[in-house]
Formats: structure tokens, sequence, C-alpha cells
């Protein structure tokens, strides 16, 4: 497959869009992250993996600068992330689309009107070019014939390509997608994944995918971050990650049920706790 | 010792949230003049909160103006003076019943549609996901809801008034055959303009009360069911408490 460069010139190629060093999160004295450091690639697909409770959603969020970092760096197409102004991270924003886990559509908006609600607030473009816009946006996900459903007409599978359209309406450098693949039908699933690939490679985007699907993220990402205990605990092609020398990795990639995330939540001795007396 | 403590601390705890609260109020004043600018999202929430309302309101006015013949009636009859009774429910509902009735009913109809609307948007990630659009939601979603219940909220007062007015007219002359004459003259004579500015600074108040409280329990609802269940509940009881609370105060300060 043929890649396309980026369309932004001024961003080097080799530098990282997305350059996270020594980032430390805490959340009721839960410490998520603990000198996280990641380099992101532009032009390509990295996956963030790692198990349930590890903080992918929430490096989507420091990312997007939804919430601030306790310290360290995050530096997002060369913005420091920890002390942009509101103005300045609205500016960034413009240049990212997020698709959120259950596709966060504007219920009171039908597709159409979903997918030209950031040319509507962003751009005076007439009604006959915002028009042709959200149509071409709809053809390329698939759903052009259901412009004029309302959400709560759509399938699971058909909300995430409908927010999907959204997201890529403004033609954003960087398209973030936070479990994308929950809850879908195998069908929807292959759909999504094709997308994936396909508007990447198409439009010269930066893409980061937040998963706990192994088998499904490996056919479509590039890249693959390997989160646990609030650091990176393995990274390269999703080929590399399989024979990775990793406890936590072997375990991760073969789904086993105890290893280094054990299958018990910490509790006292069994045995004791069945022969105490109940109070 | 401990129980002064508990009363100290739910003390400052209240007064950091009225803070919290005043200090939305002047994010919402902030965004007042843009958003007059896309007049056509303030008129959408006008029709939300003041036009779906528009049926509860005329229908209680019309019983609450009736019940008010029957009762006047009642009474004035007792000192032969049930030619006033015109006046006694014309001052009665544009200074009380026509602002804090409808204010209660408000709450009760738009408010807790908005705060369970902003709640569920919050719980589905809708409003974060503008925020990622770079759309802020306080702007966007939140000032035009404020506004459309500020502006209806008068606008049902008046029309409370007004057929809650001839509620009493159906009563008293109609049904228990009062002079009409007397009764028109006498509301004419007896009801000023300050009765009639009264209610309408009433009813502005009682507005900015009602729609503030729903959008500040909505927009800070947990977002969960549980939580947007909680706003909504909570939407009714401090609206209903703030709006008899205001309007002895404001009824001391016009007296």
């Amino acid at each position: 497959m043929v890649r396309r460069p980026t369309r932004h010139s001024n961003l080097n190629q080799e530098a990282p869009i997305v350059e996270i060093r020594g980032l430390h999160y805490t959340v009721s004295g839960r410490s998520i992250f603990d000198g996280l450091d990641m380099d992101i690639p532009p032009g390509r697909v990295t996956a963030v993996m790692g198990p349930s409770g590890t903080g992918k959603t929430t490096l989507l969020r420091l990312i997007t600068g939804q919430v601030r970092a306790d310290s360290g760096s995050i530096q997002v197409a060369g913005e420091n992330m920890r002390t942009l102004r509101r103005a300045g991270l609205y500016t960034l924003r413009r240049r990212m689309g997020m698709l959120f886990q259950n596709g966060a559509l504007l219920t009171d908006l039908n597709v159409f009107e979903n997918v030209a609600f950031p040319l509507r607030e962003h751009t005076n473009l007439p009604e006959r070019l915002v028009r042709q816009l959200v149509l071409m946006k709809l053809q390329a996900v698939g759903l052009r014939g259901a412009a004029e459903l309302m959400t709560s007409e759509l399938s699971g599978g058909m909300s995430r390509r409908v927010a999907l359209a959204r997201a890529i309406v403004m033609d954003p450098e960087i398209l973030i997608y936070d479990e994308p693949f929950v809850g879908l039908d195998p069908i929807s699933l292959g759909v999504i994944l094709r997308l994936i690939r396909r508007l990447n490679d198409a439009l010269g985007l930066t893409s980061i995918v937040v998963s706990h699907d192994v088998q499904e993220i490996s056919t479509v990402a590039d890249n693959v971050f390997l989160l646990s205990g609030g650091k990176v605990v393995a990274r390269g092609t999703p080929q590399e990650l399989r024979s990775y020398p990793s406890e936590i990795v072997r375990q991760f990639v073969g789904g086993l049920a105890d290893g280094p995330v054990p299958f018990h939540f910490p509790a006292p001795d069994y045995f004791s706790e069945l022969l105490s007396r109940s109070e | 010792m401990n129980v002064i403590k508990e009363l100290w601390r739910s003390l400052i705890d209240a007064l950091v949230g009225l803070g919290a609260v005043v200090r939305f109020l002047l994010h919402l004043l902030m965004f007042t003049p843009s958003a007059l600018l896309r007049f056509d999202l303030i008129v959408a929430q006008i029709f939300n909160a003041g036009a779906l309302s528009l049926v509860i309101i005329m229908l209680s006015g019309l019983f609450v103006g009736m019940v008010l013949g029957l009762q006047g009636f009642q009474l004035l009859q007792r000192f032969g003076s049930e030619e006033s009774l015109g006046v006694a429910a014309a001052i009665g509902l544009v200074k009380e019943l026509g602002p804090v009735v409808t204010a209660l009913l408000f709450a009760g109809r738009a408010g807790t549609a908005l705060a369970s609307e902003l709640g569920l948007m919050r719980a589905t990630d809708q409003l974060s996901a503008m925020e990622m659009m770079a759309v802020d939601p306080i702007k966007r979603v939140v000032v035009p809801r404020f506004l459309g219940g500020v502006i209806a909220m008068p606008l049902l007062a008046a029309i409370f008034s007004l057929i809650g007015i001839y509620g009493a007219q159906l009563i008293g002359v109609q049904i228990m055959h009062v002079d009409s004459g007397s009764f028109w003259s006498q509301m004419r004579a007896g009801v000023g303009l300050g009765d009639i500015n009264e209610g309408i600074v009433k009813s502005c108040i009682f507005g900015v009360a009602c729609s503030l409280i729903a959008v500040w329990e909505g927009y800070y609802a947990v977002p969960t069911a549980a939580g947007v269940g909680r706003a909504t509940t909570r939407t009714v009881v401090t609206s209903a408490v703030v709006v008899l609370f205001l309007d002895y105060l404001l009824t001391a300060a016009f007296l």
C-alpha cells in the first residue's frame, strides 16, 4: 500500500507529532502514570494498548488537553499541553478529530447536521459547500444514504461511522480513536478497521487508537505501545510484540487469565476468611 | 462541639457552593452578547421552555383563578363588598400567584427538562465531543437554554395572570353573578402600574433563578443514570425553595 506523505509540510517527518516525557498523573491519590515516555510518529497508525484500568483513555484525555498532567511534558504538534491556555487549546483541537467510544453524536440533530456541526460552528461556508463536504465525508464512511436519519435510528456501528465522518470533516492532522471496536458485530468491526487504515493513508493523518483488542489492532496498526503500571512496558510493531521477551506482554497478547496481572483482586487469605466468624 | 463543627462546615460548604453558582452565572452573562447574535438558538429554547409549557401554565392559571373567584367571593360577601372581587383577584394574581406559581410550574416542567437534557448530554459524552470539536459547550448549549428560560418565564407568568383573571371572572361574574361593570372597573381603578411592575420584576428574577438552577444542576450532573435523576430532583426542590425565599425578599422590598 502506497502511503501519502502528510499534508503539513511544516512538520518534520522524523519528529514525533506527540512527544511525552516523564508524565506523572495521579487521581484520588492513585498513580495512573509514573514517568511515562512516548513518541508517536506522524503519518502512522499507532495503537495504545493495555489491560483495563491502565489509563489508556486517561492518556487520550491528557493528549487532547481534557485533563492536565501533574508533571512531565506533553507536546502535541509542537504545543505544550501543560501550559497551553484555553484559546490555544481550542485552536489546536481544530487540528484534531476524536472518535468517542459511544460516538457521542448530538442526539437532537440528524446525521447530516451532526457531520455539518463543526463546519457550521467554525466556518461561514455557503450552504451548498457545506452540503457537498458533508456528503463527501458521509460517502467516505459509506453512510451518504443515511444523511436524513436521526441518531436514534442508527446501530452502534453506524453511529461510530457517522462520528468518524464528523471527526474528519474539518480535515484534521491527528485522528484519535477511543476504544473504537467495543460492542461491534464482526461486519461493523471490519468496516471500522478498514476505515481507520484507509482514512489514515488517504488523508495523510496521524491516527492514535486506544484499544485492548489485540487481534483487531494487529491488522491495522503500524506501531503499538503496551501500557502497564503507569509506564510503557513494550513498544514495536504488532509482529514484534508477539515475540516480546516480557511476562506481561505474553499474558496480554496471549490473553492468559493469570500472570503479572493477577486473576484475583488483592484480598485476605481465602481459608482464613471463610473460617472466620462473620460479624 | 461536633454539632457546631458540622454546622460551621455546612455553612462554609454552602458559601463555597453559592460562590461557584455566582461564578457560573457570570460566565453565562459573559457569553450572553455573543449568544444574542445567534438568536435562532435562543428562539428554539424559548419554544422548548415556553411554548411547550403553555398548556400546563394556562390550565393551572385557569383553575387558580377559579379558586380565587370562589374563595374571594365567599370572603368578600361577608363584608358586602363582592364587587371588589376583580381587584382582589387581579392583585393576588399579578403580584404573587402569577410569578410564584408560574415559577414553580416552570421549574417542574421546563427546569427538569433542561437539567435532564444537559445531564444526559454530559453522560453520553456529547459535551466532551463539543469540547473536542473546539466548541465551548457553555456558549453553544448552556447559554441559549439559560436565556430561553429567562425570556420565557415572564411571558408565561403574564399569560398565567391573564388566564387566572379570566377564571376569577368566570366564577365571580358568570356563576356568582357579581356585577360585571363593578368587577372590571374596580380592577382598572385598583391595579396600578406599580403592581404590574412588581409582578414583572418578580417573574424576571424567578426566571433567572429557575433557569440558572436548572442549567447548573444539569451541566454539573454526575454522568450516570442516578446522577441525572438526582440533578432533576434537586432542580425542582432548590428552585421551589429559592423562589419562595426570593418572593419574600422581593415582597418586603416592594412594600
